[in-house]
């Protein structure tokens, strides 16, 4: 079988891999469904993670260590990863081909030329590095931004698959939402649609993770090159380069896929792929300058104080962005957190949800919780985000430990934030009507909500007494018949305070349950009171998971909205004391 | 360019075109009249398409409207509840499709006692099957994350063991309904797609403390058919609770006492929330059913008002004793 066939059913492989983890990443009991599955497999391969994450946290989280492999096999062989597995490549190949097959010779000769621009992505990758490897002056990990394993996973995972899960209804049990979903479509249409400017426009020219393949690959072992200097010079060698590498004269190395079709074009067999250079030559190097180097260098040292100018880590920080159970404190969490929206596909309620750009680049992406958008809360017996957060960034904490029981019970349990009530909005509290939705669905035990009784004389509510026969009161004014039959309404005279059961248009009727020693006289004057539950919320007990927040009734702005806090994940988000 | 001084061709290509642009002006003229509408959107109700549920109601026989079998293994004692109302031939037959509507409210584990016991559905299906049922559907709309709750309660995977099909609160599921001489559920979507097909309809609840409504049982059970905003409901709990027991007559309903939520319901969350009392109520009335039911949590019927306002409506009585309940002992 021809070498570039081979290459192709490799890439559909990964491919199709690639997107059946992002498929089955889901929570259910579906046979397809998540089980052990390693979803995480690409993300693990991708060296730039692991580079990213050991820059800012000095340590390499133990799945990570397959990248190593990758890192290997790249120094040997080059960048076989770009070409053979890379599921975003794959499809950048794909729309390559598609886009330009009408084209001439002559026409494809010219797109796949070496451009000095293809030196951005070393830029790129030099500055993402750069913001991520000093300490003393604030690292952050931004790479997941355009490193291309997060964003393919990132755009399949929260604005391709749900557009699927709303429509073939097989997916997911809850159509998907996500806020903000648009801008990560957007993205990743515009690389794709790059391609018809130039085939894999995005690899050549801005993936960082390639430009970090393409210095590991200067001393591959093995490597494209011709296989003696003089040819026809007919060039339909770079008829269908897929890295604008120059294999036709000097080859660049470090821009080199392996995607074979060079060997596979040229009429006369002289490119190979080969222990010994290229006999026209070849450049190892990244085509960057000194210049160039220096300041993408400098310019990374200089962007993360300057993206923290907003002080959104110190006293500014938001209280509306509460992150999952078991993130990490703010500042450890951005030095992980790739912005790969696997916590956002896996949870179960929809309610992990991608920051927007409001918030500053460093938040964007990152997993935020909303509580109005998804099926329930946080739901209590849950902890698949940290399960599959590829770094940890979100722990993969047990549920003793959420829950704060078991070898955990000195520790108390991981809180998101804090309920709080707003009174003007609240039923109960404001509207003389009952309801306690939200002291319902807590789900903890005692539960963090609790309600005081209190009887509330109604709009209106005093009425002047006609005559009265034991449990039928009848009264002056007029009522709307079965108004006051809830079983919520008491009728208070003489200090009494007795239920109604029923009301006509001038009456109302009294529970018998209590013995009526003396009605009312004529003329005197009872109120009708409503019995109301006014919730409150126990700081020492709330772990802010949302729940009374997804059920409250005052939809658009809740009467109980969570905010972050008084979150454990740090310290200096607490604001009670010994709490 | 043609040739101008041939004059031929240009009448021609000039009576096509025009022959193309009348064909276009029809068109246009066609699709306005066919879509014209003189009034505009109309508010309200569009009543056509609501459904009404299908009355899956058993025909009385008199001493057999209420069981109640005492014993602590819910197998036994639901087989014996159903044997004493005449056997569960009464009420499933052959080639007929089953819906089963537990209480799976909660994303949380079925010690907990906040969701119907697994087991308990597993063993009903299996007994509708025995009795020739065609196909049994096990279905709910939680209050937690629907999938969650299916999994977590254990629920899902008792009710495919026991080959029933287990039915996810989809949204193309629901249909608008109002119910006649109601005031709550008025053109409000209700999980009735697979109830409209159905033949029967089995009620399964365990026996739950309810801040709001004081027990939380059979009649509360349907409160999980609503779909919408249903929250709002809570303001007026015991007129729904009652409105809903108008709306959905069941063929039996099965109210679990084996082990009930005294305390912090109906989410509950600890083991120290619930307490044995090894009871198993079926009915083919759940305002019997649940007459009786609350006095496992220490309350009489006179304490929750939905009881009443149903009793008023003529859903049923609240005097339990009056029907002569079936009671048995398993020992």
């Amino acid at each position: 079988m021809k070498i570039v066939n081979i290459r192709r059913i490799s890439q559909v492989f990964f491919f199709t891999l690639f997107v059946g983890f992002c498929i089955v990443s889901t929570i259910g009991q579906e046979f397809w469904q998540i089980r052990n599955w390693p979803v995480n497999w690409f993300l693990y391969l991708d060296p730039l993670i692991s580079l990213g994450t050991a820059l800012t946290t000095h340590t390499l989280y133990w799945p990570l260590l397959w990248s190593l492999a990758v890192v290997i096999l790249t120094i040997i062989l080059g960048r076989f990863f770009c070409g053979w597995m890379c599921p975003f490549g794959a499809l950048h190949q794909f729309v390559g081909f598609v886009g330009n097959r009408k084209k001439s010779t002559a026409q494809k000769i010219q797109l796949n030329k070496y451009r000095k621009a293809q030196c951005i992505k070393y830029i790129i990758l030099i500055l993402l590095l750069a913001m991520a490897a000093f300490p003393s002056i604030g690292t952050t990990l931004l790479t997941g931004i355009l490193d291309p394993i997060p964003l393919v996973t990132r755009s399949f995972n929260i604005a391709i698959l749900s557009i699927f899960d709303r429509s073939v209804d097989v997916t997911s049990v809850t159509p998907r939402f996500y806020e903000g979903a648009w801008l990560m479509g957007v993205v990743f249409i515009a690389a794709i649609l790059l391609n018809l400017v130039i085939p894999r426009f995005y690899c050549r020219f801005l993936c960082p993770l390639g430009a970090l393949f393409g210095i590991l690959s200067r001393f591959s072992i093995w490597r494209i090159g011709k296989v003696q200097d003089k040819c026809r010079e007919c060039k339909l060698c770079e008829k269908a380069c897929e890295g604008g590498c120059h294999p036709s004269g000097n080859i660049r190395i470090s821009e080199c896929v392996l995607c074979f079709n060079c060997r596979e074009d040229c009429k006369d067999e002289l490119m190979a792929y080969q222990t010994s250079q290229s006999k026209a030559g070849e450049i190892t190097n990244p085509d960057i300058s000194r210049r160039g180097f220096v300041l993408s260098f400098a310019g990374g040292v200089f962007a993360t104080p300057a993206i923290r100018l907003g002080n959104l880590l110190g006293a500014n920080w938001k209280h509306q962005q509460i992150r999952p159970p078991g993130a990490l404190a703010e500042d450890e969490f951005l030095n992980r957190c790739l912005k790969c929206g696997q916590c956002m596909r896996i949870c179960p309620t929809n309610i992990i949800q991608p920051d927007g750009i409001q918030n500053g680049i460093e938040k964007l992406w990152t997993p935020v919780l909303n509580y109005r958008i998804g099926s329930s809360g946080c739901q209590y017996n849950c902890v698949a985000c940290g399960q599959i957060c590829p770094t940890s960034a979100i722990r993969p904490i047990t549920l003793d430990e959420k829950h704060g029981t078991g070898e955990f019970s000195s520790s108390g349990p991981i809180k998101m934030g804090t309920a709080f009530f707003d009174r003007n909005r609240c039923l109960p509290w404001s509207m003389d009507r009952p309801c306690i939705v939200c002291e319902e669905n807590c789900p903890l035990s005692p539960k963090a909500i609790y309600t005081i009784e209190t009887f509330n004389t109604i709009r209106d509510g005093q009425l002047v007494v006609n005559e009265s026969d034991y449990h039928i009161i009848y009264i002056e004014q007029t009522l709307e018949p079965g108004k006051f039959a809830s079983g919520d309404y008491y009728a208070s005279y003489n200090g009494k305070r007795i239920k109604i059961t029923a009301n006509a248009a001038n009456s109302i009727e009294l529970s018998e349950e209590i013995e009526i020693e003396q009605a009312p006289a004529a003329g005197s004057i009872i109120e009708i009171q409503v019995r109301l539950q006014r919730p409150y919320v126990d700081i020492e007990k709330c772990i802010g998971c949302g729940i009374c927040e997804h059920e409250c009734p005052v939809s658009g702005l809740k009467a109980i909205r969570v905010s972050a806090v008084g979150e454990t994940r740090s310290s200096d988000r607490a604001f009670v004391l010994g709490g | 360019m043609k040739n101008q001084s041939n004059i031929n061709p240009g009448r021609r290509e000039f009576l096509v075109r025009a022959g193309k642009a009348g064909v276009s002006i029809a068109a246009a003229g066609l699709g306005a009249g066919l879509l014209y509408d003189k009034d505009g959107p109309r508010g309200g109700v569009d009543t056509d398409s609501l459904v009404t549920l299908p009355d899956f109601s058993t025909a009385p026989v008199d001493g057999q409207t209420i069981s109640i079998v005492q014993g602590s293994d819910r197998k036994t004692t639901v087989n014996k509840a159903i044997e004493l109302l005449g056997g569960i031939d009464r009420f499933v037959g052959k080639g007929q499709t089953i819906v089963i509507k537990p209480n799976i409210a909660f994303a949380s584990s079925p010690m907990l006692g906040a969701t119907t016991n697994p087991e308990l559905i597993g063993e009903v299906v299996r007994v509708c099957y025995n009795a020739g049922a065609k196909k049994v559907i096990v279905m709910d709309n939680p209050i937690n994350d629907p999938a969650s709750c299916f999994l977590l309660s254990g629920i899902g995977k008792a009710a495919t063991q026991a080959r029933a099909e287990v039915i996810m609160p989809k949204e193309h599921l629901f249909r608008n309904t109002t119910l006649a001489g109601g005031t709550l559920i008025k053109d409000w979507p209700m999980l009735f797609e697979p109830l409209i097909k159905a033949d029967k309809l089995i009620g399964i609840s365990p026996v739950k403390d309810h801040a709001r409504a004081a027990a939380s049982m059979s009649m509360k059970n349907w409160y999980g058919l609503l779909g919408g905003r249903r929250n709002i409901f809570h303001q007026d709990i015991n007129k729904i609770i009652a409105e809903l027991a108008m709306l959905v007559k069941p063929t039996l309903v099965i109210l679990d006492g084996t082990e009930v939520m005294m305390t912090n319901g109906p989410t509950g969350g600890s083991t120290s929330d619930l307490k044995r009392t090894n009871t198993m109520i079926a009915s083919t009335n759940c305002v019997a059913a649940d007459s009786f039911g609350c006095t496992l949590l220490g309350l009489t019927p006179s304490k929750l008002p939905y009881l009443s306002i149903a009793q008023e409506a003529g859903v049923g009585t609240t005097d339990y004793e009056s029907l002569k309940p079936k009671i048995a002992t398993i020992e």
